[in-house]
């Protein structure tokens, strides 16, 4: 019991240790979101306005809400089945699978945005096929949609997985004995017991596609007003000296992460909430 | 009587792991039989094939008449009591009872009061509104009952129903879950791998081992003629001898074509008293040292070495009391013995009428 004499009052060591967490985090996270702010605001309100609504930061913005909202709603989709097939059925390879999804971590996201360079570029097997039909895959919006779905793929998979195997097969079996079909078992018995795990992945899967670098900047071509995320055109800013720009733009994602962390501590307070009646 | 539900030679196997091998038996309309056998048997698989939760490699599988094979669970007309009832968490006690209704299509009027009923049959009138988890063990496995019985099934499959409940409950569920059923007379079906729970509650037994069926009768035959060394071994508190002829009344039979004499004794075969005159053919006992006394709550475990093997008797609690190191009689009324691989049960000698050794 190193946090002292008694359990749940920390002692010398313990408040110790917990100086050292608070200054770690504060040095870590809260004075960069403050500098971040301050940065923003330094040259006052108007700047600050400006850069927001400068035409090719809005264009990212919107950007951004597509490539976002694309692969939040194909995840959700895709997160559904994999989770489903994964937890509920035994077939040959499943491992397999299971290790697959999990690729996109493993990976760093530049080497996924190189993936779909060779796929889609001159040098990849589908070149010809798009060329010939004029549809552009690098260095537009498709490919950086393709690349935020890639990466962000695994989340709400994960999230769905531990909640679906927990539960087992049972309810679900139990609901076949009685004829149902496969959507009313999916509505009466899956959908209300994976719920709030599923909204959980989707917010984490909104989060990462919204912060999303590595991948879209090697497939998006940096082409401004075209295919530039937020954080590209931040990062084109920087580039540029534009730090006051920058750090507003910034601003706008850091507003954004914090929205969305808010929404995950409702849904993990709602989702233990919703199932008093379970515990 | 007709038959009910029927096995044909229903082969199962994971790879090279064999759950069924050869099942066939058949179930008359309401009886109440159970599948009784040590954990990892294959009952459940059994139960599972039944109810189309599996599907078996070969063989047929028959309910009432026709062949379900290719028929899905829904289509069956059974119902399916699960281990751990699978009550869905999210829906009230009410909702889980008319779930098999809701999804057939049938008007909500009609499912209210068909769940009414149901709720009264099983005495949760007034938990209609509660959440499956806000119900003790013995209540959740009530509903799972009242939900499997509601679309009327013509069998009723039960894996494991007590299980789950403690040790109390259970004694009272297992009395009232019988009343229930043959009230109804539904044909049901349960899985268990506590014999006790068997006898107490099945019209038939079936003994699965293996994968295989060993033997399927009433209790009293399980109990008194089982036919195989593993039914006589598994059912009952069972001593193995190595070699029988070593008491008093059983002779090596004449003709035999093994020279194995092994035998296994359960209480029930013996009878055991303090002294001769206790003993009712006493010059066919035999006279042992009792080697450990342990109370049972309705009896005393006596068990008494004879001849180097320790026999485990009962005492009942109003006779005088034995202790370590007495002498003790035992009289053997039966063995079975396994000669030949079949478990044949042989009287002892001295209380056939013409009897030499009296």
């Amino acid at each position: 019991m190193i946090m002292g004499d008694r359990y749940g009052a920390p002692g010398r060591k313990g408040w110790l240790l917990i100086f050292v967490a608070a200054l770690f985090l504060f040095v870590m996270l809260v004075l960069p979101l403050v500098l971040v702010a301050s940065e923003a605001l330094g040259r006052g309100w108007q700047t600050y306005v400006r850069a927001l609504t400068d035409p090719f930061a809005v264009k990212a913005l919107y950007l951004t809400l597509e490539a976002t909202i694309s692969a939040v709603v194909l995840n959700t989709l895709f997160g559904l089945a994999s989770a489903w097939l994964l937890t509920k059925y035994d077939f040959r390879g499943k491992t397999l699978l299971a290790a697959l999804i999990d690729l996109p971590f493993a990976i760093s996201p530049v080497v996924a945005g190189l993936f779909f360079v060779t796929l889609f570029g001159r040098i990849g097997p589908l070149y010809p096929f798009l060329q010939a039909h004029h549809i552009a895959v690098l260095f537009a919006v498709p490919g950086i949609i393709l690349a935020t779905i890639f990466v962000t793929f695994p989340f709400i998979t994960r999230e769905l997985m531990p909640v679906m195997e927990q539960q087992g097969r049972s309810e679900e079996e139990a609901a076949a004995t009685f004829g149902a079909t496969g959507w009313q078992i999916f509505r009466r018995v899956t959908w209300p017991n994976i719920r709030w795990a599923l909204l959980y992945g989707v917010i984490l899967c909104t989060a990462r596609a919204m912060g999303e670098f590595g991948a879209v900047s090697v497939v998006s071509g940096h082409i401004r007003g075209k295919t530039t995320t937020l954080p590209l055109h931040i990062e084109m800013l920087y580039n540029e000296y534009d730090f006051t720009a920058a750090f507003a733009v910034a601003s706008v994602l850091v507003l954004m992460a914090i929205v969305i962390l808010v929404l995950r501590n409702i849904v993990e307070w709602r989702a233990k909430g919703g199932l008093d009646h379970v515990d | 009587m007709s038959i009910e539900v029927e096995l044909k030679h229903v082969e199962k196997h994971y790879g090279t792991f064999y759950a069924s091998r050869d099942v066939s038996f058949a179930a008359e309309k309401g009886r109440l039989i159970g599948l009784l056998g040590p954990s990892g048997s294959g009952k459940t698989t059994i139960l599972r094939m039944i109810a189309g939760l599996e599907q078996p490699d070969s063989g047929d599988i028959c309910i009432g008449g026709r062949r379900v094979n290719e028929l899905p669970p829904g289509q069956r007309g059974i119902g399916f009591v699960f281990q751990n009832y699978a009550l869905f968490r999210h829906s009230t006690v009410r909702d889980n009872v008319g779930f098999g209704l809701e999804v057939q299509g049938v008007p909500r009027a009609r499912i209210k009061e068909k769940v009414d009923e149901l709720l009264e049959l099983v005495g949760l009138q007034d938990f209609a509104q509660r959440y499956p988890m806000q119900l003790s063990g013995g209540q959740r496995q009530r509903v799972a009952f009242a939900r499997a019985l509601a679309p009327e099934p013509e069998l009723l499959l039960l894996d494991e129903p007590f299980a789950a409940i403690d040790a109390k409950v259970r004694k009272e569920l297992r009395g009232w879950l019988r009343r229930a059923i043959h009230q109804l007379g539904i044909t049901s079906l349960f899985v268990t791998h506590d014999q006790e729970e068997a006898v107490e509650v099945a019209d038939d037994i079936i003994i699965v081992h293996q994968g295989h069926i060993e033997q399927a009768g009433t209790p009293v035959e399980i109990y008194q003629q089982p036919h195989t060394p593993f039914v006589a071994k598994f059912i009952g508190e069972s001593v193995h001898v190595a070699d029988y002829t070593i008491f008093k009344g059983f002779p090596a039979p004449e003709q035999e074509a093994d020279q194995s004499h092994e035998a296994i004794l359960r209480p029930e075969f013996l009878e055991l008293g303090a002294d001769r005159s206790e003993m009712r053919l006493p010059l066919g006992s035999e006279k042992g040292i009792v080697r450990g006394v342990y109370f049972r709550g309705d009896s005393a475990e006596v068990d008494v070495e004879v001849k180097g093997v320790l026999l485990k008797c009962r005492r009942s609690l109003e006779k005088r009391p034995l202790h370590e190191g007495d002498e003790a009689y035992v009289f053997i009324h039966r063995i079975c013995s396994f000669a030949g691989g079949r478990a044949v049960v042989r009287e002892n000698a001295a209380k056939q009428p013409n009897s030499v050794i009296i």
